[in-house]
């Protein structure tokens, strides 16, 4: 019977059918959902891994060792594991090996919206693109016959509206691989010069093999029903081009775009004379089939950036504007904040007190401590810059005599993810850099999965639970603080402490995220004494959502407010108490 | 079944339940034979900011988006993000709103203030529907079932009499809470007719 599913239910599923063993992720939004669907099946086994590089070279090894699998991760997540997914390229697969990154138009959680179909391009990987949950599934399925078939790493493109959009699926049956026996083969999976060399010629011929597929693929459709229009699409494109496009065009619905199906375009052009290239973000398949000599319409008319939308589209088309009405109503953004209770707050209203100091953050829940009213961040890179920028910057105050403290903050996940390095980069370069690990106990922002700090597995498993503390110690760090930020005066006492200390110093600041629901949280209730409450609206300096001014008076909403007694703290009359 | 593809947006504040909303409703949808199609951001939206939910469904439903413009109906959660909303929707379309604010980051810091004339402004433009379901709510003795109070009122629009809305509510709500979401539905469905025969009268 068919179901209604994700595309990221539907990817599971299909991993699940394709008899894959190994499966090995880091989280990411949209990426998420895959790997925690999977962990149902018993016959798969799915972890996080510290970040996506290890998790690329797990399934790798995995696939080397002769079992089918997979790396899961979103778009950003490949910049961090492209190093061994170029060499796997060269390398070619035992068991099927497939690559799912999980892609961002229009950055709904995203730093970038970075167009990953030029990594299968670059690292000379074929591609798949589905464009519903149904091709989800039975591509990933095929995704591991070509892996096989042709010994090479698969990439399994999908993008935000792919993940998180329901359709409805017809669930397969679910195949019966059999591991390959191993067999030690050094001339294949030794990525050496002299085998690369070897291995560069293959990799050509294996494209041209790989070219006629996609000429063949059941998964690239033509569909010819008028020779004065047609449109090519791929991905999510290609339902809103069945949307807006009449339907007496000729479609070619193109999900298998590395390499692109040469053949099949020139024989589309043939036949069709006016060509729409309609895709996402960067114009990947037009400026290749511009390059074959077939003139289109594409980026020159439709948007080069943020996703599509029918309406979008066919204003494009027809300049059909879409007359929005003005409701002539003063709007608020509701930008997204830290959460009522949230322990990183604590930690950012007393550090942003501190007028020299200067903070690189880092991807998480705790960059909006960077937003208003806490304002306490000075940048933010990527995963793991918030130990390594922070060191450039306090070595550029050095050379230019600033006086400043510089802070590096980088969550718990992050910290096993990528920042470990830096804070060894603080030490042996010998940075005057205060490295800060927010441990909240959880990898929050993509919905609290577990980590290598928090004692248990994707699975549920009991896990060693690795310290942050020994691993600071044992890196070189000779003072390692460790404080609770619900306690205001201990964590500006933590924060004096690690500015004036001689010795090389790192800050650990710790306390579960108040959304964890495997934690005993000491809830309570903070009320305001009207009577008492003189409007100096310092209490609205901590950013929280459970308290605002009504008639000219703070406010705690009982429905959002959690008793961490921050606001309580900087309150001076003390006009804010717990709820008996 | 008709032929034409209806879209529903359902907009709200993180935490307010419209997850739970959409999956009742597309899971009814799915169960009469229509051919739905769904799409939701999440990411950011546990902190307190917009979400919104795209529904669509008919006999053969290719894009599970929804542009500005292009939704006949809106469901939303809080009073503002109707407002926010309102770009999705067709001239004569139909918005069923939630008579209730949830205070956003820059009004609770005293930055900004909220908005006043938001349903009068939507009144003028649209055919609404409005009253307070977190208080409906309140009544019934359980706030959570705020938003099926609304599922009730959009279930009551909608006229899709094929639809077995008490097996879908049962597929998606604890066995514990069932009885409290019947009585919440039933509620919701009652305010939208009697609200619907004001407007007509």
């Amino acid at each position: 019977m068919k179901r209604l599913m994700s595309g990221n239910e539907a990817v599971a599923r299909g991993l699940y059918e394709a008899g894959v063993k190994l499966a090995s992720a880091y989280p990411g939004t949209p990426s998420t959902e895959i790997i925690e669907n999977l962990n149902q099946y018993d016959s798969v086994y799915s972890e996080w891994a510290p970040n996506e590089k290890v998790a690329v070279e797990v399934a790798y090894g995995a696939s080397i060792a002769g079992v089918r699998s997979v790396a899961i991760m979103k778009h950003v997540g490949l910049n961090v594991a492209a190093d061994p997914i170029f060499n796997a390229v060269y390398d070619g697969v035992e068991g099927g090996f497939v690559i799912i990154s999980a892609d961002d138009p229009s950055m709904h959680s995203s730093q970038n919206e970075q167009d990953n179909r030029h990594y299968a391009r670059a690292a000379k990987m074929p591609m798949f693109e589905p464009s519903d949950s149904q091709e989800c599934l039975d591509m990933i399925r095929e995704a591991f016959e070509v892996s096989e078939r042709f010994d090479t790493p698969v990439f399994f493109r999908m993008t935000t509206r792919i993940c998180h959009s329901k359709s409805l699926v017809e669930p397969g049956d679910v195949l019966e691989i059999e591991a390959i026996p191993y067999k030690k083969n050094p001339a294949k999976y030794i990525s050496s010069p002299g085998n690369a060399m070897v291995h560069r010629p293959l990799l050509e011929q294996r494209l041209l093999a790989l070219a006629d597929y996609s000429d063949k693929s059941e998964f690239n459709r033509v569909e010819i029903n008028n020779t004065n229009f047609g449109v090519i699409a791929s991905g999510i494109s290609v339902q809103i081009a069945r949307e807006v496009f009449p339907s007496d065009y000729s479609f070619l619905s193109l999900a298998f775009t590395y390499p692109l199906p040469k053949k099949l375009i020139h024989s589309f052009a043939e036949q069709v004379d006016e060509i729409y290239v309609l895709e996402e973000v960067d114009p990947f398949m037009e400026e290749q089939i511009k390059a074959l000599g077939i003139e289109v319409r594409g980026k020159d008319i439709f948007p080069k950036m943020f996703e599509l939308n029918p309406a979008i589209v066919r204003e494009c088309l027809r300049g059909e504007k879409q007359e929005l009405s003005d409701l002539d109503v003063d709007m608020v953004a509701r930008p997204p904040s830290l959460c009522p209770g949230c322990p990183h707050r604590g930690f950012f209203y007393s550090i942003r007190k501190k007028k020299k100091a200067v903070i690189a953050g880092d991807i998480g829940c705790y960059t909006l401590g960077g937003s208003e009213p806490l304002s306490a961040i000075d940048s933010v890179i990527c995963m793991g810059a918030g130990f390594s920028a922070a060191m450039g910057m306090s070595k550029a105050f050095e050379l230019s005599g600033e006086d400043k403290v510089v802070f590096g903050v980088v969550g718990d996940s992050t910290f096993f993810h990528s920042g470990i390095t830096g804070a060894i980069e603080i030490i042996y370069n010998k940075g005057r850099v205060i490295p800060v690990v927010l441990d909240n106990s959880t990898t929050s922002m993509t919905g609290q999965q577990d980590n290598p700090g928090t004692g248990r597995t994707l699975s549920g498993e009991i896990a060693e639970k690795i310290s942050i503390e020994a691993i600071f110690r044992a890196v070189g760090y000779e003072k390692v603080i460790t404080v609770d930020p619900q306690d205001l005066t201990a964590m500006e006492a933590a924060i004096d402490e690690a500015i004036d200390s001689d010795q090389t110093c790192a800050m650990i600041v710790r306390r579960p995220c108040v959304l964890l629901k495997n934690v005993e949280h000491d809830f309570k209730l903070c009320e305001v004494d009207r009577d008492l409450c003189t409007s100096c609206r310092r209490c609205l300096q901590v950013g929280c959502m459970a308290i605002y001014y009504v008639d000219d008076k703070a406010y705690i909403d009982p429905g959002l407010c959690t008793g961490c007694t921050v606001c309580m703290q900087v309150c001076n009359f003390d006009a804010i108490h717990i709820v008996e | 079944m008709s032929e034409a593809v209806k879209s529903i947006v359902l907009i709200g504040v993180g935490g307010q339940g419209t997850i739970l909303v959409s999956n009742v409703l597309t899971s009814a949808l799915v169960a009469a034979g229509y051919d739905v199609k769904m799409s939701e951001i999440h990411g950011m939206a546990q902190r307190g900011g917009s979400v919104s939910t795209q529904i669509r469904y008919g006999q053969k439903v290719y894009s599970p988006l929804i542009g500005a413009g292009e939704a006949d109906l809106l469901l939303a959660f809080e009073r503002m993000e109707a407002v926010r909303g309102a770009a999705y929707l067709k001239e004569d379309a139909l918005i069923i709103v939630n008579d209730y604010a949830i205070v956003p980051p820059p009004v609770a810091s005293g930055k900004a203030s909220y908005p006043d004339n938001c349903i009068e402004a939507l009144s003028n433009k649209f055919k609404v529907i409005s009253f307070n379901a977190a208080r409906v709510a309140e009544e019934l003795g359980n706030s959570r079932v705020m938003n099926v109070v609304l599922l009730g009122a959009m279930a009551e629009v909608l006229q899709l009499d094929s639809l077995d809305w008490d097996t879908a509510l049962k597929e998606n709500v604890p066995e514990l809470f069932i009885e409290t979401n019947q009585k919440a539905f039933k509620r919701g469905r009652e305010l939208a007719r009697s609200e619907e025969k004001a407007y007509e009268a």
